[in-house]
């Protein structure tokens, strides 16, 4: 298991349209993905609702967790995928 | 008479009658079934089917409404195939053995609960989309006829709120506007009104009654104003205002598919400029020949770092295959101090539109140039693409440019990439500089265009920022008009091609200068385009 962090500056935060983006994304890496919030709340990142739920806004600081697969490669793409849409 | 006051979200006056238009049976009782089995079945085949509506729905909304708002109805997709939302309403049917639609009903709740812990302001927006998912669904499992189709219209559509699906299947020639009590700015429901054109207010908390059924109304969105049954004057007022636009309108569509040729016989080139994938369908709509500017600076700016060669590629690609082998002429990146792009990390200058910016800054750093470069020239094998650079003041810098591109395109067939090895090379004449010794440029670009409002501020030593210097800022200065002249009599020269885009080529006041003048090429704003085409085909200047 590995993971990292990434502070949002996407200016409305993880909201619908980005969050769908990033749920496929995740979709095609073969690591479970998790997102976890600075208050301890987390959330798969393969679910909408549950990321939208998460209420992450611009400024928070998520940790980002990468778990079985070929771990290195997916949390790469994920946190490519994130400076690129947040 | 009596008026409401709400937010208008998508401009233009209407009048017209107000239709109430009603969800078919938003409550849905609770009932109980013998066997819950079936109606998980049902409800699996429902969200099936309603993905495969919402694939079409999402295909057939692009030419419509653009890309970008077409991808709501793929998040609606994933809405229904989430996780959370699936086991809800499974657990719901199974756990108390109800129907799937009472079942797909109580998710609506669900659903609100839920992301109203995340304490953020989503839920007023998200709202209409949770609507839309559970409307479609319900539909499907009642086999329910579109409830949208009540009217023969066209109508003032007056609802509680529509949801995104509802707003784009509208056919846009039975609704007059739209007035909702619910929805927002950011809803995906204004998004679409505003691309589609449809004027439109939200907020309106009295609106969604019954005895305002069949009355006349006037819609007043640029004001955010509904007005029930307007007394005389105020309609003659309304009346006026609507017949002048109309009038303007109707003169212009009549421009759509004409030849932009003066009285005399002279053709003239008459394409849009564009800064934004969105405009691109709003170029085919105003019937433009051409894209004359792209400002390629939209793809840099708001995103956190700088976009890759194939993100660019895919971006150039896309309006190439879209103008159907129309030309675009794509500007590379024109940016400097005075724009924020914090992945640049650009030092503060005193002077930044002195500074360095656009091919200074692209010298600079050449890997951002050389990465435009090359997205530029593999998107040429789609299309037909030519290039332009802004801020030139010397041939030097040309020549420069040109071994940049020679480089560029041995790596690309070095890569075995496919590209266009006649792309037309021009260039921004938009210092005074380059209109001066435009004869010897036009030795060394394929094409000229005269971007007017960096011409103007730099001849005339005006801010065009600066309110206090609007006294000054005269629009036809001689000064400018000379070095237009200059430049269109050099480039013919030299037997290249002249244009001017910029604010200037679509004052129609000047239209009759630039034919005079000989040149060959207009670049407007897209709603700028067919006003142009009339007054060019009114023209019975000739190129002396």
């Amino acid at each position: 298991m590995i993971e990292s962090s990434y502070t949002i500056k996407e200016e409305n935060g993880i909201h619908a349209r980005p969050a769908g983006f990033l749920v496929k994304e995740v979709k095609q890496l073969d690591s479970t993905i998790t997102v976890k919030t600075c208050d301890g709340k987390s959330a798969a990142a393969d679910k909408l609702f549950a990321l939208m739920k998460l209420g992450v806004k611009q400024g928070d600081t998520i940790t980002i967790v990468a778990e079985g697969g070929d771990e290195q490669k997916s949390l790469d793409s994920v946190m490519d995928f994130m400076s690129n849409n947040f | 008479m009596n008026s409401f006051q709400g937010e208008g979200v998508s401009g233009g006056i209407t009048l017209g009658n107000i239709f109430i238009f009603k969800h078919t049976d938003n409550k849905i009782e609770k009932k109980v079934v013998e066997d819950y089995k079936p109606e998980i079945e049902r409800f699996s085949a429902a969200c099936e089917q309603a993905i495969s509506q919402l694939q079409a729905l999402s295909e057939d909304s692009v030419s419509k409404v653009g890309e970008e708002a077409a991808q709501i109805f793929m998040i609606h997709s994933m809405m229904i195939e989430d996780d959370d939302y699936q086991d809800f309403v499974i657990n719901k049917i199974k756990g108390e053995s109800v129907s799937a639609e009472y079942a797909v009903f109580s998710a609506i709740d669900f659903l609100t609960e839920f992301l109203n812990e995340s304490g953020v302001a989503y839920i007023e927006e998200r709202k209409s989309d949770i609507m839309d998912i559970t409307n479609r669904i319900i539909s499907i499992l009642r086999s329910d006829v579109e409830p949208l189709n009540q009217f023969n219209g066209p109508v003032i559509l007056a609802a509680e709120d529509l949801t995104p699906s509802q707003t784009v299947q509208l056919e846009r020639d039975k609704i007059l506007s739209i007035v909702t009590k619910y929805g927002t700015n950011n809803s995906h429901t204004a998004i679409l009104s505003r691309t589609m054109g449809i004027p439109s207010i939200v907020g309106l908390e009295d609106i969604y009654d019954d005895s305002l059924n069949g009355r006349q109304a006037v819609v007043d969105a640029d004001n955010g104003v509904v007005i029930i049954e307007p007394d005389e004057q105020t309609l003659d007022m309304y009346q006026k205002k609507i017949k002048e636009s109309k009038f303007e309108q109707q003169q212009y569509l009549d421009e759509i598919g004409k030849e932009t040729v003066t009285t005399k016989g002279r053709k003239i080139k008459l394409y849009a400029n564009i800064g934004d994938l969105s405009e691109v369908n709003l170029v085919k709509k105003n019937d433009a020949e051409g894209i004359g500017l792209f400002r390629s600076e939209f793809i840099f700016l708001g995103r956190k770092k700088l976009p890759s060669e194939d993100e660019q590629l895919e971006v150039y690609r896309s309006v190439a295959e879209s103008l159907n082998g129309a030309e675009v002429i794509i500007r590379t990146l024109d940016i400097g101090a005075d724009k924020q792009v914090d992945y640049l990390d650009l030092p503060e200058e005193d002077n930044p539109a002195l500074g360095l910016r656009a091919v200074r800054l692209c010298f600079e750093r050449t890997e951002i140039f050389k990465t435009q470069l090359r997205a530029l020239y593999r998107a040429s094998a789609f299309g037909s693409i030519s290039i332009m650079f802004p801020m030139i003041i010397s041939v030097e810098e040309i020549i420069k440019i040109k071994d940049l591109i020679k480089e560029v395109c041995l790596e690309l067939d070095k890569d075995g990439f496919d590209y266009n090895h006649d792309v037309k090379i021009g260039i921004m004449i938009e210092t005074p500089a380059a209109a001066i010794i435009s004869a010897d440029l036009a030795e060394e670009a394929d094409f000229f265009s005269i971007g007017t409002n960096d011409l103007s501020q730099y001849t005339l030593a005006l801010d065009r920022q600066n309110p206090r210097l609007t006294s000054y800022a005269e629009p036809h200065h001689k000064a400018v008009l000379d070095l237009i002249k200059l430049t269109a009599e050099n480039a013919h020269k030299k037997g290249i091609w002249v244009g001017v885009c910029g604010e200037m080529a679509a004052d129609l006041e000047l239209t009759d200068f630039f034919i005079e003048s000989g040149i060959d090429e207009l670049s407007v704003a897209p709603p700028k385009v067919l006003p142009l085409r009339k007054r060019i085909r009114e023209s019975g200047s000739i190129f002396m």
